[in-house]
């Protein structure tokens, strides 16, 4: 646990880094503004309601209501996919309008490679969301450490969700 | 919740030590069993790992200095052919002359592997690894496993730099900081071809690497300490390598970051650091046919540095610690000011994010910004000058012992202070103008970093060899050898370095013939052509030392002869898997009490009530 918290630490770096690039060039002039489209709201508020789900699924998991807690996972499950489709599409609408991830300025590509990084941080944790789910068929089962598995995976996916909220409030703010 | 992780590996591991104490098997044939493949080579052993890393990292080390010795040949004799070369490089040295191009690779790849692979991986690996445990009172690290695949990333990097140097087209030749346009465009020079490709993987398996190290270190400091290790009584190599790890956990993902970017430059046509290039004359264009615009190379130089510098403390900092311990154990003498020792250690980490804009003075950043990157570096002078300060306060007037160690130690403070004085002449943006990219800048840089990290290196492995090579010690004459020609051959290669860059002999040029102004220094390079070589020789008497002695030196008859207070002296002449036999010692006092109330020296372990 006290791992993943200095992990976390080195992921917020690493997205500091490349925001802090994006201000530094976008200062520099020659920037494309963009308007972010729609979509990004509505994924926005999907990884939000996947948040509350996994809380949801958390909070039955401690009271050993596996069956709720197995549904509700599964539903966490489900809107992290979402999300990630809506990103695609998001960057498909981007695209439309003319911002490329390779043009004459970088506006777009600093867009593309902050949010892909992002999606792939969300993906590693689809995976681990899966591998709960599919273990929480076999519930209860004895585990030395019960909690701990969906306290690791609960705070991580609350930070990717943090982390999003985050690069969806700079990306308003700086276009 | 992160106690209750510790428990479980404590439950874990004292399960290990209850069976050793059954059968006296050293081994750590506890309830798993250990074939070959998990006691050598997939270890979960914190020992076992830092000695892999220690192997790697002499291998590399051998490498990156046989590469400078290569370029030392070319510098040194422009005009001569060496046949022996095109010997063995074939293609690369046609007709004995080193081509320009793999002058170029070789000066690359011996930047790249002597920082990040020798003294990076192999100083902090080795160390970090051998010692955290043991020092704290640990029976391994907090999660072994992520040790074990901090080994294997960095391994899997080693490999794919290691290919590099096969390729046909050469390894990566634009300078270990691999400054966009040049290394973002295959096209610009073969050197960024595939070779620049597997450099960046190459780095990135490299930072996950590091990371997972960096974690494991940070996590099992705070965590796992023994009784009684307050933080305060811990070993100055603890809160040097506890730092170390929190530098490299801040800085090595932004690092990533501008490889990621440069990765997308190269391979998907994205344009962050490009703009207005001009290749053979010609204006580059993207695969759209567009002209390319736009990005900014400085961008690169920002995050680059934003690693670097922090990089350049990553290695020193460790040094630092193993010299602290060293000279205090050896000088029989408390370590002067330990408070101080531990807040210049906070301050330098501190400051070390604060000052990386000092390597881009010429960049034509803002003035106004530079004086403030010239204010922040000139501050970190102050908390190097206090260790300087107390390294040689715990000298003065000590009864010293001079063990290989101690000699290697008092080398680094030497070095330390004579290359710390040239940063100060740099980090005066005015003084930099003239020197930036000159051969002053190489004399800094080797002296203060790379010969007092390699010295704190040398100073750790002879200090501590008899706990990673079963008790067994080095041979102190070769050691007294290695370390005087080392010492003076080193001051012979790089003090005329400062006289070459401040006529301004530019670094990284592959000859200076053809420049009226700084072609008269044909015997000066001769002279540290010469030295180099001696200095390679000398590595190799000390490679023969460390590899005899291993299997025949001499060995240690009791856990402490040499009456040190750390708790890595109290483990067995040979610990098992999980260190301590019995218990884990608890601890009742710091590190230094040398020479204290008629006390010649008292260990850790030492209650105040066996003192009366
Ligand atoms: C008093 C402390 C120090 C000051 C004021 C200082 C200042 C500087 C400055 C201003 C430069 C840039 C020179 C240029 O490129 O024109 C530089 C380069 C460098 N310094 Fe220091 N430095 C200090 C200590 C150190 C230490 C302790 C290390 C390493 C352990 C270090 C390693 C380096 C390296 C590796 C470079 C060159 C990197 C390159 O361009 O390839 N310096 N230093
Ligand atoms: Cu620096």
């Amino acid at each position: 646990m006290f791992l993943l918290w200095i992990a976390i630490g080195s992921i917020i770096m690493m997205f500091a880094g490349l925001t802090s690039a994006y201000i530094v060039r976008r200062m520099q002039g020659n920037w494309e503004a963009y308007q972010l489209p729609t979509i990004f709201w509505i994924s926005s508020g999907v990884l939000i309601l996947s948040s509350i789900c996994l809380f949801v699924a958390s909070a039955n998991y401690k009271r050993n209501n596996y069956s709720t807690y197995r549904n509700f996972l599964g539903i966490t499950l489900l809107l992290g996919i979402v999300f990630c489709v809506l990103q695609y599409k998001g960057w498909q609408a981007l695209m439309n309008v003319g911002i490329l991830l390779s043009d004459q300025t970088p506006s777009g590509a600093f867009l593309y490679v902050i949010s892909g990084l992002h999606a792939t941080h969300v993906l590693g944790g689809i995976v681990f969301l899966l591998i709960f789910w599919i273990k929480s068929f076999k519930l209860p089962y004895p585990q030395e450490y019960p909690n701990l598995g969906i306290d690791i995976l609960s705070t991580y996916w609350h930070f990717i969700g943090i982390l999003w909220l985050y690069l969806f409030g700079f990306f308003m703010y700086y276009q | 919740m992160a106690n209750m992780h510790q428990d479980t590996l404590h439950n874990d591991l004292s399960h290990d030590v209850i069976h050793h104490d059954a059968d006296h098997h050293e081994e750590g044939h506890g309830h798993h069993k250990e074939s070959f493949i998990t006691k050598y080579i997939f270890s979960q052993d914190h020992k076992m790992i830092s000695k892999q890393f220690l192997i790697t990292g002499i291998v590399w080390s051998l490498i990156g200095v046989f590469f400078s010795v290569l370029f030392r040949f070319q510098l040194g004799w422009p005009d001569e052919s060496f046949p022996l070369l095109e010997m063995f490089l074939g293609g690369w040295a046609k007709g004995g002359k080193l081509d320009p191009q793999f002058y170029y690779a070789l000066v690359t790849m011996h930047g790249t592997i002597m920082v990040f692979f020798v003294l990076t991986a192999g100083l902090s690996g080795t160390f970090s690894n051998l010692l955290i445990p043991l020092q704290i009172g640990a029976r391994d690290m907090a999660a072994p496993f992520l040790n074990m695949l901090s080994y294997w990333f960095f391994f899997t990097a080693s490999v794919l730099l290691f290919i590099s140097l096969f390729l046909q087209t050469g390894p990566a030749a634009g300078g270990w900081t691999v400054y966009p346009p040049l290394s973002a465009l295959p096209q610009a020079n073969i050197g960024s071809g595939t070779g620049m490709t597997l450099w960046l993987l190459s780095m990135a398996v490299f930072v996950v690497s590091s990371l997972l190290g960096s974690l494991n270190y940070i996590a099992t400091i705070l965590n796992m300490r023994t009784k009684g290790m307050t933080m305060m009584r811990m070993p100055l190599t603890m809160w040097a390598f506890f730092f170390t790890a929190i530098l490299g956990v801040l800085s090595f993902p932004v690092l990533l970051s501008g490889a990621l970017l440069l990765i997308f430059d190269r391979s998907l046509g994205t344009n962050f650091y490009l703009s207005d290039i001009y290749i053979a004359g010609q204006q580059f264009t993207n695969s759209a046919g567009e002209l390319v615009q736009g990005g900014s190379p400085i961008l690169f130089q920002h995050l680059f540095w934003f690693l670097g510098h922090p990089e350049v403390y990553i290695i020193i900092l460790p040094a630092m610690g193993m010299v602290s311990e060293i000279l205090a154990a050896n000088c029989r003498k408390p370590i002067f000011g330990y408070s101080a020792m531990v807040l210049s250690i906070l301050a330098i980490t501190v400051l070390a994010f604060l000052v990386w804009a000092h390597h881009m003075f010429m960049s034509g950043m803002n003035p106004f910004v530079g004086s403030i990157f010239v204010l922040f570096t000139l501050l970190i002078a102050v908390p190097s000058a206090i260790k300087v300060f107390n390294w040689i306060g715990t000298m003065w007037r000590a009864n010293i012992n001079y063990t290989p160690a101690t000699l290697f130690a008092v080398g680094f403070v030497s070095m330390f202070i004579s290359g710390g004085l040239t940063g100060i002449f740099l980090g005066n943006s005015t003084l930099d103008i003239p020197l930036h990219d000159t051969y002053f800048v190489t004399a800094h840089f080797h002296i203060v970093m790379a010969m007092a990290g390699g010295f704190g290196m040398l100073a750790g492995i002879y200090h501590w060899f008899p706990k990673m090579w079963k008790g067994r010690q080095m041979n102190d004459t070769m050691g007294a050898i290695h370390f005087w020609v080392t010492f003076v051959g080193s001051y012979c290669i790089f003090w005329p370095m400062h006289y070459l860059g401040m006529t301004g002999v530019p670094r990284r040029y592959y000859t200076d013939e053809y420049f009226n102004t700084f072609n008269m220094y044909e015997n000066l390079n001769v002279f540290i052509s010469v030295s180099a070589i001696i200095v390679f020789a000398a590595q190799l008497l000390f490679v023969i030392n460390f590899f005899y002695s291993a299997f025949k030196g001499k060995k240690m008859t009791t856990e402490n002869p040499f009456n040190y207070n750390t708790l890595e002296w109290t483990t067995p002449i040979e610990p098992g898997h999980g260190n301590w036999e019995g218990a884990i010692p608890a601890v009742h006092r710091g590190p230094y009490e040398y020479y204290k109330d008629g006390h010649d020296f008292i260990p850790q372990t030492t209650p105040d009530s066996a003192l009366k």
